[in-house]
């Protein structure tokens, strides 16, 4: 059985690479390149998969709740995402880099009895990333 | 191929086992232990899988669906207190895992037929929280 819950939070970000020239970073990464940034209302939805235990549930809906809210939501809600968040300091902050932080930041130290199995982040309603999690 | 057909339940419940002090009910189900119930608008996505019939070029008549949706889950729960109305509620702690388990149990086997199967049952309970169940594995 999997349950998934979804979560939201606010950020601003800029997309840029100093591997590539000014004009480059604009052409390639158009708006999102924008010096002064821009922001995105994320949502965020976390699946995990294991046996109904005798409570009748996958997982305590709070005992989630609260590791989402310390782990993930506390980190990136009304942040920079390049100015704020060190563990993505020297990486683009796109969204497939962005779930693969929060997929990272879930799993380090998870102890929840069912296990992390999905990570989605809708960035707009328009476009969404999905990680499985082996 | 998948079908998936979507279908709309209203009802209350509460989250809690009879056995244990109030205390830990509220810590184990949170605010859905509250003794007196509270309400969803639960959303029911199923998803059928099969090749579709040569002849009809469907995979299943969507009527017939629709009406065993009704029959064996819609019309039994739609505006009715689960816990009180609806077995094995009575007994089963209807949380919305144990919710999607029941309504595989009732409609996988008028769905199952040559070149069909039931695939998986989506149950929202908010907008924000949904399982799903592939029965068995």
């Amino acid at each position: 059985m999997r349950l998934t819950s979804r979560y939201r939070f606010s950020a601003s970000h800029r997309l840029d690479t100093p591997a590539l020239s000014p004009q480059e970073n604009q052409k390639l990464y158009g708006k999102c390149n924008n010096p002064h940034g821009h922001g995105h209302d994320y949502v965020l939805e976390i699946t995990v998969d294991g046996p109904v235990d005798a409570d009748g549930q996958v997982v305590n809906r709070e005992a989630l709740d609260a590791v989402v809210r310390e782990r993930v939501l506390a980190r990136l809600d009304h942040k920079n995402l390049n100015a704020d968040i060190p563990e993505l300091a020297g990486s683009v902050t796109t969204t497939e880099n962005l779930a693969t932080l929060v997929r990272k930041s879930l799993l380090d130290g998870w102890t929840l009895p069912a296990g992390l199995s999905g990570v989605r982040i809708s960035e707009t309603a328009r476009n969404t990333f999905e990680l499985e999690v082996a | 191929m998948f079908l998936t057909r979507k279908a709309e339940f209203s009802a209350s419940h509460v989250c809690a086992n009879p056995a244990w002090s109030a205390e830990r009910n509220q810590a184990v189900y949170g605010n859905n232990a509250n003794p007196n119930g509270h309400g969803h608008n639960y959303v029911l996505e199923v998803t059928l899988t099969g090749d579709p019939d040569p002849v009809t070029g469907m995979v299943f008549d969507l009527r017939e669906l629709k009406e065993i949706l009704n029959r064996e889950v819609v019309d039994p729960m739609d505006h009715r207190f689960l816990n009180k109305e609806v077995p094995p509620f009575d007994r089963v702690i209807p949380t919305t895992e144990n919710l999607a388990v029941e309504i595989w149990k009732r409609i996988e086997p008028q769905i199952t037929r040559e070149g069909v199967s039931l695939h998986n049952v989506r149950l929202y309970e908010t907008g924000d929280l949904y399982v799903d169940y592939g029965g068995k594995r």
